[in-house]
């Protein structure tokens, strides 16, 4: 029996390595450590709901566990073979506890490829990697194929670049490897700057030997000795796993000179970002590997032929790394029969917001928005309307119901006026501001841009005053001509890609929430009572009783009235604090 | 240089040359070096850039370029227990901004600020991808998820002294 314990960041945070360190001591109390063997892995995934302590042979899904769980676990389950009822997770629509994670409707729509190990194995031992066909499609390639034959299986696979891009990564290898020079460069990108999206972290958190693996096939192809992987300081457990297993690979001569006797030869060093943003694109990440400050610069030439210290320098990002194995071993034609003619095999997403299920999922392309929401997402919190998904993060845009049954893929998603990106997806519900929400990203964009280009420095700092003034009710109907000339201007004249998304989260909210900017400008009204400086709080006449503590509590002086008399708000005072409404206890104080 | 060598005690100074040695003066390896130095002394103050300017032989502009590009270098020394609030989108829809209010109300500080006494100090991140545990508050390394902002008061108890 095998008892395994996330250990990812989300996890992690709510002491499941103590949850670990308890099962283990306990088990050898009870000796039975020879039966019994505790695992930390992973992420699962399942984050709303974790700590998770997953069973194995029989699947069972322990949710929400804490260490004082541990001992009930291994009484009832481990001794007695009676599963804990109380820890299963509850199916929200029948109320009845599902016993094994293959029964949970989060799981059973996903077709894990890159996430494979993810949850499965401890990412700090190489062994339980090479036990689920880890290094085999290495080892395929150095001895059975060419480099040709190699990129032209990526190529046929249809496999397209998971950071954002979406450019074909067989056809990237090959341009790459027919740049001539002495040495070239594969560079993993794991610069996930995107707020909401955590896929690359659980990869090299749960899976970090598979990045390893494709890295070095990568190099095999392109003809290229050196790795390095462009790795974000925030996230340390990730860095750690990601030294441990290259130290793994380097001691099992999976790393290092004349690979499995072949001749080739192949090591990875890690590089730090320092937070921030725009290192994400290739060329600044490159700049920033070098020690520079991170700014883009123009292609062409693109990095596939000038890159790191000027060599032809091979970009991938880690999802898009984590597939190449599974291409290799289980052939092209079976990752191309999954997902959209155009948009081939799965996608990584990390669902989060006001959704119930707020995870990391991997789904096959092509799979409709209402599927991802509302069956393996579990629908939205707390009963609300759905309202919009927003993806591609500062650089997306947002979905809207009409959308929920679109096939989602790259041109899909490019249509309907967002795009993949790295795969968050943002839920929002009907009390979110779709002005604030456009606000909140372009304040993102504005910190971010790195100040190279006017268009993107300037323009966008205008834009986000625009909507300043529109979130404080004093837009104008020319404020909103403004927003979408600008934002159009920006788009075609930004230098990198991050100037050329930002403006989407506004057009884009421009598009298909029209009425709500409209709101703000005309009647001066939030429609969801976001905008602080838009709301107006009111005491009703009928339920004032005169008890004088909204005016007592009041930090302005906004609230007048007698006692035992109906008091009244100052609006041209009031600083919308919301201390009265929380103060009054009779219902008397509300917000129109 | 005489007049940096007086800034920084010895001791200090030969760890940070150390430092700059162990990536061999490289200037290609800038980034990694003020990692470390922010590691040694908690930020990177103007003669910290200076003595790293003149051992990996560049210009005191370009370092200082480089530390004011990165979000993650600061120049400004933290509190003794820094709190970080997540400003990610998934935090921020689960109501990270009120919580922050909350930490600025009670610690009279504003964002990029350290307290008085030196306890505090009080900053935003971006994602720390615990989208789960959303919204999320980070002081020092402890990670506490699902903060409501009555829950700051008791955040910033457990660290007060």
């Amino acid at each position: 029996m095998h008892l395994l314990v996330c250990g990812g960041t989300g996890c992690r945070a709510s002491e499941s390595e103590t949850i670990f360190h308890d099962l283990k001591t306990t088990i050898a109390s009870k000796g039975l450590e020879n039966e019994v063997q505790v695992i930390t892995t992973g992420c699962f995934g399942f984050c709303e709901k974790g700590p998770i302590v997953k069973v194995m042979p029989d699947n069972t899904f322990y949710t929400r566990v804490t260490p004082a769980d541990v001992t009930e676990i291994i009484e009832e389950h481990v001794i007695k073979g009676r599963k804990v009822t109380r820890l299963l997770y509850i199916n929200p629509e029948t109320q009845e506890s599902v016993s094994d994670s293959k029964h949970m409707g989060f799981y059973r729509k996903q077709i894990r490829i890159a996430l494979r190990n993810c949850g499965f194995i401890d990412p700090e031992n190489i062994d339980e990697y090479i036990g689920r066909d880890g290094y085999q499609a290495l080892g395929k390639c150095l001895t059975e194929m060419t480099p040709e034959q190699v990129i032209e299986m990526m190529k046929k696979s249809g496999l397209r670049g998971r950071g954002g891009g979406g450019f074909p990564a067989g056809l990237k290898w090959e341009i790459t490897r027919a740049s001539m020079a002495d040495q070239k460069y594969v560079v993993c990108n794991a610069d996930e700057g995107d707020p909401g999206a955590f896929m690359d972290r659980s990869i090299l958190e749960g899976d970090p030997h598979s990045v390893i693996e494709a890295m070095a096939i990568c190099g095999y192809c392109i003809d290229g000795s050196k790795g390095l992987v462009y790795i974000r300081a925030e996230y340390p457990l990730a860095i750690d796993r990601l030294k441990t297993a290259i130290g793994q690979a380097r001691e099992y001569g999976l790393l290092g000179d004349n690979i499995l006797g072949t001749g080739f030869s192949f090591d990875i060093e890690l590089r730090y970002g320092a937070g921030a943003f725009v290192c994400g694109e290739e060329t600044a990440l490159i700049h920033s590997m070098e020690g520079l400050r991170g700014e883009p610069t123009v292609k062409p030439p693109f990095p596939s032929v000038s890159g790191y210290l000027g060599k032809p320098t091979n970009v991938n990002n880690v999802e898009t790394f984590a597939n190449v194995p599974v291409i290799i071993n289980r052939g092209a034609e079976w990752f191309s029969s999954i997902g959209t003619e155009k948009s081939r095999g799965t996608k990584v997403f990390a669902l989060a917001g006001k959704i119930n299920n707020v995870g990391l999922i991997e789904v096959p392309m092509g799979i409709s928005l209402r599927e991802v929401i509302f069956e393996i997402g579990g629908g939205i919190k707390d009963g609300k309307k759905f309202k919009a998904v927003q993806t591609g993060g500062p650089s997306g845009g947002c979905l809207t119901a009409k959308h929920l049954d679109t096939p989602i893929d790259y041109d899909n998603l490019i249509a309907a006026g967002s795009m993949m990106g790295s795969g968050g997806m943002i839920v929002l519900d009907e009390d979110d501001c779709m002005v604030s929400i456009a606000k909140f990203y372009l304040d993102f964009t504005v910190e971010e841009s790195c100040g190279k280009c006017a268009p993107c420095r300037i323009g966008n700092k205008r834009l986000i005053e625009i909507l300043e003034k529109i979130c404080k009710g004093n837009g104008t109907m020319e404020d909103l001509d403004n927003l979408r000339n600008l934002g159009q201007v920006i788009k075609d004249t930004s230098l990198c890609g991050l100037g050329q998304t930002s403006p989407n989260p506004v057009l884009s909210t421009m598009d298909n929430f029209y009425h709500e900017y409209l709101a703000h400008v005309v009647d001066k009204k939030c429609p969801s009572g976001q905008c602080k400086a838009l709301l107006r709080y009111i005491i009703d006449a009928e339920n004032c009783v005169g008890c004088t503590a909204c005016a007592r509590i009041c930090p302005v002086n906004a609230i007048s009235g007698e006692r035992k008399g109906v008091h009244i708000v100052d609006q041209a005072v009031c600083i919308k604090c919301g201390a009265c409404l929380e103060k009054c206890k009779f219902n008397a104080v509300f917000i129109k | 240089m005489a007049s940096i060598n007086i800034k920084l005690n010895i001791e200090k100074l030969g760890q940070l040359q150390a430092i700059c040695k162990e990536f061999n003066n490289d200037k290609g390896e800038l980034i990694n070096v003020l990692h470390k130095a922010q590691h040694l002394f908690g930020y990177l103050p103007a003669e910290v850039q200076e003595v790293i300017a003149h051992e990996l032989n560049t210009s005191a502009a370009h370092v200082y370029g480089v530390v004011t590009f990165y979000s993650f270098f600061t120049m400004t020394p933290k509190g003794e227990h820094p709190i970080s609030i997540c400003m990610g989108t998934a935090c921020y829809v689960r109501g990270a901004e009120k919580v922050l209010d909350e930490f600025k109300r009670i610690l009279k500080v504003k964002v990029g600020e350290t307290t008085p006494d030196g306890q505090f100090s009080l900053s935003c991140l971006r994602c720390v991808g615990a989208c789960g545990l959303a919204p999320v508050v980070l002081v020092g390394d402890k990670v506490f998820g699902r903060v409501a902002p009555d829950g700051v008061k008791d955040i910033i108890e457990e660290y007060s002294k």
